[in-house]
């Protein structure tokens, strides 16, 4: 036994304190700190807008009556039926043009499917003013298509403002994110009951419903709840081809900025909530039926190649990745057209924002400032807490409660964040059981810290269950090794966590800052007139009848974005290439 | 090393219940181990061993009970303050670090100097046949090299306890075969007590000085590996390691002697069963492989009549299924290939058997059998 004797002689004990177990301590501390931030950033002020739904205007409680009121008012009740007629017919239409899409970049011969699937994921770039925007250019009423090209050809008038225009918007903004879901869905398969269901003499109809459909079943639900959400609570998009049809989003809008009724705000706000938390509810509930069918050891599914089905599917895509880049070219060309559809001279008169509201550069570079804060805040924020959460033991219930509050987000709306927010910071405090409390974070009302807040809360969901699903994919007992050696938990932390989940970092970071540049939804309640935002200029101008530069800013805020995925994908090609040594398969 | 102590308490276990919610995962569990001795826990899946393993590690704490490490109570301790080297199952080493700053790791911080903790794992790396792949990541190097990596990262800190969770179930057979052999050896050279968690009960009596068989959250048995195969203690214990005959409804005429039907057996090797009264009903029980043919001497004690039913070849050996009666379970018997050939057995041939007075073992009830009331076996 020399070699275990020789180094014992230099090997010194722990210090007591880190023998004593602070580390658990700390853990705990950290957890409940968390909790606390949560109760914060999302469950008070939430719960400070519910109760001010059942408020009359002096904060006196009137029950139900502003309900009552609501739906006895045909001209506020009516948008709810729109709403779900528009979220309705969107979904339908995004999820089924998406699992094509998704079909053929999964399970056919199709060439160039990485180009396919970019071009495809162009909108989540995008605000989705510029799709409404961009809709203007083509189907508005001096529109591209509507005037049969400037008059080359004779045009046609789909009626573009009201419903169908909504509806043209809300599926360019959800087909990407259906098909993405979807195409996840379809690549986890096994090839093997592909196999057998053919050695079973199944025909390929067969195939496809017993086999491949109840396969996807749980993906197919994920993409119908999520484009049902994303199309029920957006705003952009309405507001600029609503015309005269009023949906529940835009309603909060005008009741709070046109009105200044706040109550019928947040009763609106709450109406919006109900439908948006049930879908929430029923999607989690149905994925948490959701077991591994797909063994570890699987057969990934190789399609073959056929010259019929790869052709069909071929022009399919192309014809949608068409649709969808004419959309942003269209919108790229109005931007640099001097005054369309007069004067076509392209140039960069609407870049320089003179003479138009909004806040032109400065709302820009304030917004690439928010977007940077949140994604390295939210991102720090999120991997910790998903960490914290994942990775401890004990408190088991107040991890739990972590854990569902940061699930919440994903149901609800922007508006209804940044409603909330209102309520809350701007408070001047609050009456506990006769005692008035001052309210000790009314200092970050019209600050940026504010916003980047709203960012963080608004898109907390994806990133938690991106970095939730990374730390999954580690040892769960990398903590007991660095225990059992003595080491910190937050040295390994730093050694092995991070550095293994960098991938997902970034990932998270990007879909902060990509969300948060283009989202109007939260801030339009929030900013200041000292903070100008980029999104918010472009609701403005578009509202002043500032077309022009709307799309011009639109056009900066998909520039950046762009920008920042492609140095994304840089920065993941090095990490690769770093990390191949310790990804190989063994 | 630490100041000698009494060897016998070394690691001791003091009546250790654990109980997840109204689940009962250990029950009043008590060993202790020797300095230096290499106890396997062994025990089908779900019996808590690996809970047991996690709770003198410090990963788990008991319900209640104690636990010692060379007199010194633990029970409260974090893993972090008992300083236990452990193997996961998974062997959980870092994928982003090389074997190197893996086998460091726990060195790093501790005020040692560079090359102190370089010569330390030079000395590791050569402990465990790895020289010059320290460079190497976990996912460039064999199931068996990170295997040995993740024992040389267990022993870097000098543990006063080496545990091991299932070291050897992710390892293809040759390999584990290969490692078993390696890891005892390196365990007798360092002199680590070392504790390994398995279910392969080759496993733990190829490895093991002793072995725990535990039950349903209850240690059953506590023995050397020829102990726990030739005297079982349960029926249990019987038919989880290796293959047993139970030949059930026999009589205690006295100590020493049962009948079966109209045949009379001696027994040796007779120990709880003596508390049996006379006319009590007892399990008998046999392995297949001291099931011993006899063609002369048909006058020996023990000798029962069979017909043979059914024949399977293994290779070296034959397993023999024997009729012994009406009323009884068919007999299994293994015989080596060469003696089926010499005799010139087949099926449904008359057979006379010796059931070997010292190789019998006798149990007083008739539980923990199999529910299609076969032949209990658990092969290897």
């Amino acid at each position: 036994m020399p070699i275990v004797a020789s180094t014992d002689a230099v090997l010194p004990p722990l210090p007591l304190w880190r023998a004593l177990d602070h580390e658990t301590w700390l853990r705990r501390l950290l957890i409940l700190l968390l909790c606390l931030w949560m109760l914060v950033v999302m469950v008070l002020p939430i719960f400070e807008l519910l109760s001010m739904s059942f408020q009359d205007a002096s904060g006196r409680f009137v029950g139900l009556a502003n309900f009552i009121l609501y739906f006895s008012t045909p001209a506020l009740s009516n948008s709810l039926t729109n709403s779900l007629f528009v979220a309705a017919a969107t979904t339908a239409t995004s999820v089924g043009l998406g699992f094509g899409f998704a079909y053929a970049l999964t399970r056919t011969c199709l060439p160039a499917k990485g180009i396919f699937k970019g071009l495809a994921m162009m909108p989540l770039f995008a605000p989705t003013l510029l799709n409404g925007i961009a809709l203007v250019y083509l189907f508005g009423r001096k529109g591209l298509i509507t005037k049969g090209f400037f008059g080359a050809i004779p045009g046609i008038d789909i009626h573009l403002y009201g419903t169908v225009g909504i509806i043209i918007a809300e599926v360019l903004y959800t087909f990407p994110q259906a098909m993405l879901i979807l195409s996840i869905a379809l690549s986890l398969t096994d090839a093997r009951l592909y196999e057998a269901a053919a050695s079973l003499g199944a025909g390929r109809m067969r195939i496809f419903f017993t086999v491949t459909l109840p396969n996807i079943k749980y993906g197919l639900l994920s993409a119908v709840f999520v484009c049902f959400i994303l199309s029920f609570t957006d705003f952009g998009a309405p507001k600029v081809v609503g015309g005269n049809t009023h949906i529940l989003a835009t309603d909060i809008y005008k009741q709070v900025i046109g009105q200044q009724n706040f109550v019928m705000g947040a009763v609106v706000s709450v109406v919006l909530l109900i439908p948006t938390a049930a879908a929430f509810l029923v999607d989690r509930i149905v994925q948490r039926r959701q077991t591994a069918t797909i063994a570890a050891r699987s057969v990934p599914l190789v399609p073959v190649p056929s010259r019929l089905r790869d052709g069909i599917f071929f022009g399919y895509c192309s014809l949608i990745a068409v649709a969808i880049v004419g959309f942003y070219l269209v919108a790229l060309y109005a931007s640099l057209v001097k005054v369309w559809p007069y004067d076509l001279t392209l140039g960069g008169w609407h870049y320089h924002f003179t003479g138009t509201g909004g806040g032109g550069y400065r709302a820009f570079f304030n917004s690439l400032r928010m977007s940077a804060w949140s994604a390295v805040c939210g991102t720090a924020l999120t991997f910790a807490s998903a960490y914290l959460i994942e990775k401890s033991t004990g408190m088991r219930l107040l991890r739990q409660a972590a854990y569902l509050l940061s699930m919440l987000p994903l149901a609800l709306p922007g508006l209804v964040i940044g409603l909330a927010y209102i309520f809350f910071f701007n408070a001047p405090g609050w009456s506990v059981g006769g005692v008035s409390v001052p309210n000790p974070f009314n200092w970050v009302y019209g600050t940026m810290v504010i916003l980047v807040m709203s960012n963080i809360v608004h898109f907390y969901t994806v990133g938690f269950l991106t970095a939730t699903t990374a730390l999954k994919q580690l040892d769960r007992e990398f903590e007991s090794v660095s225990a059992a050696m003595g080491v910190p938990f937050y040295r390994t932390f730093a050694r092995v966590t991070v550095p293994i989940c960098l991938p997902a970092i970034l990932e998270i970071g990007m879909y902060y800052f990509v969300n948060a540049m283009a989202t109007v939804s939260a801030v339009i309640f929030l900013y200041s007139a000292d903070i100008p935002l980029a999104s918010v200029a472009v609701a403005n101008m578009d509202d002043a009848g500032d077309i022009a530069p709307a799309c011009a800013m639109s056009m900066l805020i998909v520039a950046a974005n762009l920008a920042v995925r492609i140095f994304y994908s840089l920065v993941t090609r090095g990490l690769r290439q770093r990390s191949q040594a310790w990804t190989a398969a063994a | 090393m630490p100041s000698m102590q009494n060897d016998a308490a070394y690691l001791r276990l003091l009546d250790i219940t654990k109980r997840f919610g109204a689940f009962t995962a250990l029950d009043k569990l008590s060993f202790g181990a020797d300095r230096g001795e290499f106890i396997s826990i062994l025990g089908p899946s779900g019996c808590g061993k690996t809970t047991l393993l996690r709770l003198i590690a410090g990963l788990e704490t008991q319900s209640e009970g104690r636990v010692e490490i060379q007199g010194r109570d633990v029970s409260k301790l974090p893993v972090s303050a008992r300083n236990v080297g452990i193997v996961f199952q998974s062997y959980a080493l870092f994928p982003n670090l090389n074997a190197r700053d893996n086998i460091a790791y726990g060195l790093v911080g501790r005020g040692l100097d560079k090359n102190r903790i370089r010569q330390r794992v030079d000395e590791l790396l050569d402990l465990v046949g790895l020289r010059g792949m320290g460079r190497q990541f976990p996912a460039q190097l064999s199931g068996g090299q990170q295997q040995r990596v993740a024992l040389a990262r267990a022993m870097a800190l000098s543990p006063d306890l080496l545990l091991l969770d299932e070291p050897l179930s992710a390892l293809d057979a040759k390999v584990r075969v290969m490692l078993r052999g390696e890891i005892r050896q390196l365990q007798q050279r360092l002199g680590v007590t070392t504790i390994m968690v398995t279910h392969d009960q080759e496993e733990a009596l190829t490895m093991a000085d002793r072995i725990l068989v535990i039950n349903q959250g209850r240690l059953v048995q506590n023995g050397t590996p020829r102990e726990i195969y030739d005297r079982p203690a349960t029926p249990f214990v019987a038919a989880f390691i290796g293959a047993m005959n139970f030949i059930e409804n026999a009589v205690k005429v006295e100590n020493g002697c049962y009948r079966i039907g109209s045949h009379h057996l001696s027994i040796s090797g007779e120990n709880g069963s003596r508390n049996l009264a006379s006319g009590a009903v007892a399990t008998l029980a046999i392995r297949p492989e001291d099931v011993m043919i006899r063609v002369d001497e048909l006058e020996m004690p023990n000798i029962l009549a069979s017909r043979v039913e059914q024949m399977e070849y293994r290779g070296a050996n034959f397993r023999l299924r024997l009729n012994i009666g009406p009323n009884q379970r068919p007999l299994e018997a293994e015989v080596p290939a060469e003696k089926v050939r010499r005799l010139n057995i087949s099926p449904s041939m008359p057979l006379a058997i010796q059931l070997p007075h010292d190789r019998l073992r006798v149990y007083a009830s008739a539980k923990h059998r199999c529910n299609d009331g076969s032949l209990c076996e658990n092969t290897l």
